[in-house]
C-alpha cells in the first residue's frame, strides 16, 4: 500500500508531468485559458491515458517481449492509441451524449498530446505490473489535472493584467509556468 | 514558389518555435545544455526531411479520409529507424535524449508540415519545406540551450566562458527553460513586431 502511495505522491508532485517532464506543454499552454476547458481536458486525458497504458502495457507483455518485438514499440503504441481515440470517441458518442459534449471537442487533440505516449512508454521502460502501471497512468494524469487547473486559474487572473506588448499571450505564461515550476521544485526532497 | 524561398520561409517568419509556438515539449525538455538542444534538433530535422518527403511523393496513394493515421505510420517509422541508428552510432547520446526521441512522434510540427505542406506540394518542395522548417527548430533549440547552458554553468557548447559558481542553476533545471523560452519568444515578438503584423 505504501508502495502505492509513493507512485501517487511522485507523480502528482514531485515528478509533475508538465513542470518536471515536459510533457503535455501544447495542451498545457493551448487549453488553459479558462477553468472549465482545463476541467474537460484534464478528465479526456486521464481517461485515454489509464485506458492505453492499460492495452499498451498488455501488448508489450504479451506480443512484442514474447516475439522480441521491441523495436516496432514506437509504431504499436501510437497506432493503439490513435485507434482508441477514434472509437472512444464514437462510443462515448453513442452511449453517452453528456460525456461526449464535455469531452468531444478535446478527444481528437489527444491523439498528439505526448503525455499519453509519454507515460505508455515510461511505463513499459520501467517494467511495472499491469496494476503498478495503471496506479501510475492515473496519478500522472491527476497531476497533469493539477498543473493544468493551477495555471488556468492564474491565466484568468493574468487576462486583467497589463503586460507589455511583446510579452503578451505565451510568453508571459510561460514565465508564469516558470514560476509555478519553481513552487514545484519545493517538493523534490518529498519521500516516502 | 521557388524552394529556396520555402526554405527561408521555414527558418524565419514560420520559425515553428518562436513563431507558430510548435513541440514546445522537446523544446523545453531538451535544452539544458547546448549540445542536447542541437542533436535534438538536428534528430527531428532528419525525421521532417524524411517523412515530408515520402509523404510527398506518395500524397496521390494516401486516400483523404485516411490520411492522418496513414502520416503518423510514415513519421512513426523514420522514428523507429532514427532510433535505431542513434542506438548503434552514438547510445550516449540516445540515452541522454531519452523519452524525447520516440516522442518525436508526436511532435505536432512533423503532422503540422506533413498536412499543410507535403500533401499538396511537389517532393523537391516538401523536402525543402522540411529543411527549412527543421533549420528553424534546430536552430531555435541550440539558441535557447546556449542561452540556459551560459546563464546557467557559465559554458556553451561545453567550453567554459566564466565560473560555473557565478551561474544561476535555475536556468538548468526546469523552472529555467519555461523562464528562458518566454523571454525568447518576447524578444522575437519585439523584433519583427510591425514587420509582418
Amino acid at each position: 500500500m505504501l508502495e502505492y502511495l509513493s507512485i501517487v505522491l511522485t507523480a502528482i508532485l514531485v515528478n509533475n508531468i508538465v513542470f518536471s517532464q515536459f510533457l503535455g506543454i501544447c495542451p498545457f499552454v493551448g487549453v488553459s485559458k479558462n477553468l472549465g476547458a482545463a476541467y474537460g481536458m484534464t478528465m479526456a486525458v486521464a481517461f485515454v491515458m489509464v485506458v492505453a497504458t492499460a492495452i499498451t502495457w498488455v501488448l508489450q507483455h504479451s506480443i512484442l517481449i514474447p516475439l522480441d518485438l521491441g523495436y516496432v514499440q514506437t509504431i504499436v503504441f501510437i497506432l493503439v492509441i490513435a485507434i482508441l481515440v477514434q472509437m472512444l470517441e464514437i462510443v462515448i458518442k453513442k452511449t453517452s451524449p453528456g460525456l461526449y459534449a464535455a469531452l468531444g471537442v478535446y478527444l481528437p487533440l489527444i491523439t498528439t498530446n505526448c503525455a499519453v505516449l509519454g507515460v505508455a512508454i515510461l511505463a513499459a521502460q520501467r517494467d511495472f505490473g499491469l496494476v503498478h502501471s495503471l496506479v501510475y497512468a492515473l496519478s500522472t494524469a491527476a497531476g497533469f489535472g493539477l498543473a493544468l487547473t493551477l495555471f488556468a486559474a492564474i491565466r484568468m487572473q493574468l487576462e486583467l493584467s497589463d503586460v507589455p506588448a511583446p510579452m503578451k499571450g505565451v510568453p508571459i505564461a510561460l514565465i508564469t509556468a516558470g514560476i509555478l515550476a519553481m513552487a514545484f521544485m519545493g517538493f523534490s526532497g518529498l519521500s516516502i | 514558389m521557388k524552394a529556396s524561398r520555402v526554405i527561408f520561409d521555414g527558418i524565419i517568419r514560420r520559425n515553428p518555435t518562436f513563431v507558430l509556438i510548435l513541440g514546445m515539449c522537446p523544446t523545453l525538455g531538451t535544452t539544458s545544455t547546448a549540445i542536447t538542444g542541437l542533436s535534438m534538433g538536428i534528430a527531428t530535422l532528419f525525421v521532417l526531411v524524411c517523412s515530408n518527403g515520402a509523404i510527398s511523393a506518395l500524397r496521390r496513394a494516401i486516400p483523404g479520409e485516411v490520411r492522418i493515421p496513414a502520416f503518423i505510420v510514415v513519421i512513426a517509422s523514420f522514428v523507429t529507424i532514427l532510433q535505431m541508428l542513434m542506438q548503434a552510432f552514438v547510445p550516449s547520446l540516445y540515452s541522454s535524449l531519452g523519452i524525447f526521441i520516440p516522442l518525436i512522434v508526436v511532435n505536432c510540427i512533423l503532422l503540422g508540415r506533413a498536412e499543410s505542406f507535403a500533401a499538396r506540394n511537389n517532393v523537391v518542395l516538401s523536402l525543402a519545406d522540411g529543411l527549412g522548417v527543421g533549420i528553424g527548430f534546430a536552430g531555435a533549440l541550440t539558441l535557447l540551450g546556449s542561452v540556459r547552458e551560459l546563464l546557467g554553468k557559465g559554458s556553451i557548447f561545453g567550453y567554459q566562458l566564466y565560473g560555473a559558481d557565478y551561474g544561476a542553476l535555475l536556468m538548468v533545471l526546469a523552472p529555467g527553460a519555461f523562464i528562458a523560452l518566454g523571454f525568447m519568444i518576447a524578444l522575437f515578438n519585439h523584433l519583427t513586431a510591425g514587420k509582418h503584423a
